[in-house]
């Protein structure tokens, strides 16, 4: 157990920038999700932390040790990979025995710590199958119990559950969370699954083109997003585009005039949530209340998705709760669409990027 | 209540049926009379036969050249192999994990034994073994204790190396292909030197692929004629060309015993593979 430190680290391939400046701090026992759309350089950033690339520019603190210039294998982490990578020719038990064997552990303690990790992850009767006679989940499970056996300072997860289906995938991720609390290890993982990344994490990391846009908690990034980007890609965000004409009001590309929270005027984006947004009659009395056209409706169950016009270039979806009296509306309707000022959150020049 | 019809299912299901038939006798009825040929009892084959007999198997046996061959081809395929191996090997590691100018010419260059025919490629080593010799008679070591190369069996071992290189790098780099790279970190995360990692993860787990190259580089080398008519000493035969010296004068079923007795070798040394390793795994 001990606590991560990333410092500038940046990964360079000639005038391609992988990495740029990622700087981290991973608390002891904490769990933290690299979050961001492929090619974003999370995956490069977890491989530095393993030690399978080397950095270009940055520091790598593991346990107040720097571990920037240590091969992987006298790095104490424990790495699970997208393909779960064990070893086809050795049975469940000598894949979890093997980081042990390599530590030079004894032979008659080999076997205690092999039965224990084999125990966390519920596998007891597996040991001498071999990875093939198992189904995909199990072998996860065994790379888990791999990886976790030989104690790691960190565990390191990349996209562990991309290869499972989607209903077990529900189930390990509670699962591996519960383990993770259970045994107070720092883990850092890699997905671009951002419902997975909320489940899991006690903090995220959104990162897009190599750079880290925003670190902090689910409700930080949900409600507080530093950039159009991470309004975007955390949960979903009705973006309109336009301009700030004076502190607190804002006027879109369309030409529709809005109530916003205070900003300096100029070019800006406001980012509204589906679900901030109310429709109908509820709209009466809120800051922003305007006229539009029911374009699409989707039925989702718990949620109903009405995608709204409310002028010739400003579409918004609003998201309703489902309840016995939610009235259904029609394609060509016309429908009120209202929210608060402080509903909207402007992002106006850098942070307009996408 | 209708009759059963054909319909182009069934039609088409017979049709292949046939074909595939057709192929599988086309392969194994040489395989046949060769076996059947080899209990003939009369000398020239003729059919029918006149009876059968065991005799030209024991004829084999009094017959020196035959087991001198059998035994000299035996070292050459032994010894080619294992060389061819320890070559081959390393070489489809450096082209299956490493990015470098001159990659795909080496690549290529290693697998052209397969293409060059077996007549060229004996003449020209013979061609060379002669200047090697020229050359080396320059050596006062060469000459005081008068080496030969020329017909030796370490020349003929070095020949038979070119024959095993193409299959051993091949079959191999084929298996290293099929190799998730991540078992390999999986193996340096847990602890593992990269020379640890290699002989732990990477070489258990390619293992049918070098076993197949082994087998392939032996039946290669073991059955080859072209080549070796060119390198093989005064008084010295392998036993394809112990088959063809002997042919040249008899046509008795001797060489029919000859060859059911190599095809049972070979079949052998696969169906022993075979439990080890599924070959059609890899091959």
């Amino acid at each position: 157990m001990a606590r991560l430190e990333l410092q500038n680290l940046s990964k360079h391939y000639g005038p391609t920038v992988a990495v740029r400046e990622v700087t981290l701090d991973v608390g002891d026992g904490e769990f933290i999700v690299l979050l961001g759309p492929s090619g974003c350089g999370k995956t490069t950033t977890l491989r530095m932390v393993a030690g399978f690339v080397a950095p270009t520019g940055g520091r790598v603190r593991l346990g107040g040790q720097d571990i920037t210039a240590a091969p992987p294998w006298k790095r104490n982490a424990g790495m699970v990979f997208q393909s779960y990578a064990l070893f086809p020719h050795l049975t469940v038990a000598e894949n979890v025995a093997f980081g042990l064997e390599m530590r030079k552990m004894s032979k008659a303690e080999i076997p205690t710590r092999v039965a224990e990790a084999l125990r966390m992850v519920r596998l007891d009767g597996y040991a001498e199958r071999l990875p093939r006679q198992l189904s995909g989940g199990q072998q996860q499970r065994v790379a888990l119990a791999r990886a976790l056996a030989i104690r790691p300072d960190v565990l390191l997860l990349d996209e562990p559950l991309s290869n499972l289906d989607a209903k077990l995938r529900e189930t390990v991720r509670v699962e591996i969370r519960e383990l993770q609390r259970e045994l107070g290890i720092t883990t850092v993982m890699v997905t671009h699954d951002q419902e997975e990344a909320l489940i899991m994490a006690d903090r995220l990391v959104v990162m897009s083109e190599g750079e880290v846009r925003q670190v902090g908690t689910q409700r930080e990034l949900y409600e507080r997003p530093a950039d159009r980007f991470v309004a975007g890609f955390v949960g979903r965000s009705n973006l309109l585009n336009g301009k700030v004409l004076q502190p607190g009001r804002f006027q879109t590309d369309g030409g529709l005039t809005l109530a916003c929270p205070d900003a300096a005027p100029g070019p800006a984006v406001i980012a509204l949530r589906p679900e901030r947004l109310v429709l109908g009659a509820p709209a009466q009395g809120q800051a922003n209340r305007l006229p539009g056209t029911v374009e699409f409706v989707s039925y989702l169950g718990a949620n109903i998705d009405v995608h709204v016009r409310v002028s010739p270039a400003d579409r918004v979806v609003v998201s309703q709760p489902n309840r016995p009296d939610t009235r259904l509306p029609a394609v060509g309707d016309g429908i009120d669409v209202g929210w608060p000022a402080e509903a909207g959150v402007l992002f106006t020049e850098g942070a307009a990027r996408t | 209540m209708t009759a059963p019809t054909l319909d182009s299912r069934t039609l088409g299901r017979w049709a292949f049926n046939g074909v595939a038939g057709g192929v599988m006798v086309f392969i194994l009825l040489p395989l046949i009379f060769v076996i059947w040929l080899s209990f003939f009892r009369q000398e020239i084959p003729s059919f029918p036969p006149d009876g059968y007999s065991l005799k030209w198997y024991s004829v084999i046996w009094s017959n020196p050249k035959f087991t001198d061959g059998f035994i000299l081809s035996m070292q050459v395929a032994v010894g080619a192999t294992i060389v061819g191996l320890l070559l081959g090997v390393p070489a489809a590691l450096c082209i299956a994990r490493f990015r470098f100018l001159g990659r795909e010419p080496l690549n290529n260059l290693l697998l052209l034994p397969l293409v060059v025919p077996g007549i060229v490629l004996g003449t020209a080593i013979y061609v060379f073994h002669v200047e090697l010799q020229i050359l080396a008679g320059t050596l006062p070591i060469v000459r005081d204790y008068d080496i030969t190369i020329i017909g030796s069996l370490g020349a003929l071992v070095a020949a038979h190396v070119l024959l095993v290189i193409p299959w051993s790098v091949r079959l191999v780099t084929a298996s290293l292909a099929g190799l998730d790279r991540s078992i390999e970190e999986a193996a340096l995360s847990l602890g593992a030197t990269p020379i640890q990692a290699f002989f732990r993860v990477t070489l258990p787990v390619i293992r049918p692929g070098i076993v197949a190259a082994a087998l392939f580089g032996f039946v290669v080398s073991f059955g080859n004629l072209e080549m070796t008519l060119f390198l093989v000493g005064a008084g010295r035969t392998t036993l394809p060309i112990a088959i063809l010296q002997y042919l040249e004068w008899k046509i008795d079923p001797t060489i029919a015993a000859v060859s059911v007795l190599q095809i049972l070798l070979i079949g052998t040394a696969m169906v022993i593979t075979d439990r080890f390793v599924k070959l059609s795994r890899v091959v």
